[in-house]
Formats: C-alpha cells, sequence, structure tokens
C-alpha cells in the first residue's frame, strides 16, 4: 500500500488526528494523545497491521515519546504509531492483550526508560540485572561509573 | 601431608635436589606451556578472531592451544569480547571453575580497557583486570589471530619462569616498555616509569 492510500485510510478513521499524519523515513507515522494510543492500535489492527515490529521510547527532555512500530503483510506496509509521555507519571497502556510480542518489549522500554506499562502481565527489569537502579536511557540519568569522554577526544 | 611445596623446600636444601627441582621444573613448564587449553569467554566480535584463530588457517591445535567448551578442562581463560557490568559474575564464576594453575589472556581492547566503550557507557567493565588476574593482554579491535599466537608464546615465557618451589619464583615482565595506567589513578608516576622503561634502550 502506497502511503497515500495509507494516509487516506487513517484519516478517513481519525478526521482529527490527519495533521498529525507524516512521514518518516519513508513510512507514515502517526502521533495520537497517549489516552487513545490503546484504541488507535486496536484500529490500525484491525485494519491490518497484524505486527508488532517494535516498541521504544525516546527521551525529548522534557517528555518521552513511546514508538510502536506497525507492519503488514497484507497491506504490505508499515507504519509508526507514537504518543508522548508525560515525565512525571509515565504510564502507558500495555499492548499484550493486543499483540502478546509485546511482552519483552515493553519490559525492556520499563528496563532503560522506566516507563510504566498499565495491564502488563509481568514487568519486570529484563536487560539489566535485577538490582540495578535507575533507568539509563533517560537523558538525566547518572551512575558515577560512567566516564564522560572529554572535549579533546 | 606434605604438600607440593613442602616437597619443593626439602628439594631446595638436600644437597643436589636443586638439579631435581629444576629437572621438575622444566618437564612441568614445559608440559603446562605446550598443553594451553583455552576456554573461548567469547562475549562479542573478538570471538570471531578468536574461533578462525583455532580453525585451518591458523590452526592452533598445532601448539596444544585447544579450545575447550568447560572450564574445568582448561588452563587459560581467553576472554575476547565486551564484559558487561551484568556478564561480570558470570565470567568471574567460569573463572573459579577452572583448576589451578590458571592464566587469563584480555584479548581486544575491550577486555583490555572497555575499548570504544570506555566513555559514556553505564553498562561496560572498564577492563577484565577489574576482577580477574590478567597475565596477557593483546590489543585491538579485533585482534589479528596472529597477536593471540604472539600472546599465547608470551604466555609460554611466562610459564617457563614458574617453578613449584615459591623461592625460585621470578617475576617476568614484557619486554615492551610498561605504561602507567590512567585508570587506577598513577598518572603522576607516569614519567618515572617511562624513564626507568627506556633507561639503556632506545628513545620511545
Ligand atoms: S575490542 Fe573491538 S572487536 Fe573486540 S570485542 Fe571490543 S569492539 Fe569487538
Amino acid at each position: 500500500m502506497r502511503i497515500e492510500e495509507l494516509r487516506e485510510r487513517v484519516c478517513a478513521m481519525y478526521p482529527d488526528l490527519c495533521p498529525l499524519f507524516s512521514i518518516e523515513f519513508g513510512d507514515g507515522s502517526i502521533a495520537v494523545p497517549l489516552e487513545r494510543v490503546h484504541s488507535a492500535a486496536a484500529d490500525l489492527k484491525d485494519m491490518g497491521f497484524d505486527r508488532l515490529g517494535m516498541v521504544t521510547a525516546v527521551d525529548r527532555g522534557d517528555e518521552f515519546e513511546i514508538v510502536y512500530r506497525l507492519q503488514s503483510r497484507d497491506l504490505r506496509a508499515a507504519m509508526f504509531l507514537k504518543a508522548a509521555v508525560p515525565k512525571n507519571d509515565p504510564v502507558v497502556p500495555s499492548m499484550c492483550d493486543l499483540w502478546p510480542a509485546a511482552e519483552w518489549q515493553e519490559r525492556e522500554v520499563f528496563d532503560l526508560f522506566g516507563i510504566v506499562f498499565d495491564g502488563h502481565p509481568d514487568l519486570r527489569r529484563i536487560l539489566l540485572p535485577e538490582d540495578w537502579s535507575g533507568h539509563p536511557l533517560r537523558k538525566d540519568y547518572a551512575d558515577d561509573r560512567i566516564v564522560r569522554r572529554p572535549d579533546y577526544i | 601431608m606434605a604438600t607440593i611445596e613442602d616437597i619443593a623446600e626439602f628439594l631446595d636444601k638436600a644437597p643436589g635436589g636443586g638439579i631435581l627441582l629444576t629437572t621438575v621444573d622444566a618437564v612441568m613448564n614445559w608440559s603446562r606451556g605446550k598443553s594451553l587449553w583455552t576456554f573461548p569467554m567469547g562475549t562479542a566480535c573478538c570471538a570471531m578472531e578468536f574461533i578462525a584463530a583455532s580453525f585451518s588457517r591458523f590452526d592452533f591445535d598445532r601448539h596444544g592451544t585447544i579450545p575447550r567448551p568447560d572450564p574445568r578442562h582448561c588452563d587459560v581463560m581467553v576472554v575476547a569480547g565486551t564484559i558487561t557490568h551484568k556478564m561480570a559474575p558470570a565470567v568471574k564464576r567460569i573463572y573459579e571453575q577452572m583448576p589451578e594453575p590458571k592464566w587469563v589472556v584480555a584479548m581486544g581492547n575491550c577486555a583490555v580497557s572497555g575499548g570504544i566503550f570506555y566513555y559514556d557507557t553505564y553498562s561496560v567493565v572498564r577492563g577484565v583486570d577489574e576482577f580477574l588476574p590478567v597475565d596477557v593482554y593483546i590489543a585491538g579491535c579485533p585482534p589479528r589471530p596472529e597477536a593471540l599466537q604472539d600472546a599465547i608464546l608470551q604466555l609460554r615465557k611466562k610459564i617457563a619462569s614458574e617453578s613449584i618451589s615459591p623461592r625460585r619464583r621470578r617475576p617476568v615482565a614484557s619486554e615492551l616498555p610498561q605504561p602507567s595506567d590512567p585508570r587506577k589513578g598513577d598518572l603522576e608516576e607516569q614519567p618515572l616509569a617511562r624513564s626507568k622503561a627506556t633507561a639503556g634502550g632506545p628513545d620511545v
């Protein structure tokens, strides 16, 4: 499916979110408000995006951004679904009920960003040791073991 | 029960015992040095070079350096790769499972000092010598199998200076000048160490 076609179908589904549809890295991308991210994901799954390729997050400084990459073999398309997550209360609805593959991915995001997934069956650290404190991919993460790169390198 | 150290001490004092002792040492060090079974602690890209070294092109089997996947069979642990803080306890535990005498080769910049992961990383141990007694360091990212071969030869030299008698053990130093280690905070001593290393030798 071409991106224009994808945009049309997404716009038909969510007329109010149509301006938020953009093209990133050659794929369609839609940013939705956090409270609608789960229903949008369910709708996109019904539309044909039956594979959750990746869950990740970005620390934008004043807020996090949760990023889902959805893929579809039938539609021959892939797209990003994004939502801004406030830093003081980073809670995101879990996608485990839609795509079971989200389970470990969300654990990884929890491990490295500290974003809590509401409804996740088993939210524990997955990569770091269990006694680790902090979430190292946050920009404000501090650890006295880290050696900062000097300017001259 | 007499330990091997007691026997060595007795031989050291007994007339003619020194000859026996050096012969025993020579045989033991020869056999130890010629059958260095390695434990491939390969955690990252350097392990590829380690694997290449044991296949037919470089063929480390021909001098008895055989990789074994079981630490209980091994004499040398070759740490080939990046060691993270999560992996470090496992590496230490595997090292403790190896029977004495045992040696450690730090292969590649990551195992020597953290390498490209030295700065700005939360997860990588800055060199396996933070928790293991390393005998030979190999620089390179990754080192070629020839460098690993050189490390094995250096290690043999080190083994050849060992003795079952504690009084006869000689410390060995690399022939290369030894830079001081900024990680241990001995930067001030660096000029002294330099001048010692270069005294009598060519200027480096
Ligand atoms: S030293 Fe280089 S090649 Fe070896 S493990 Fe580290 S990054 Fe990989």
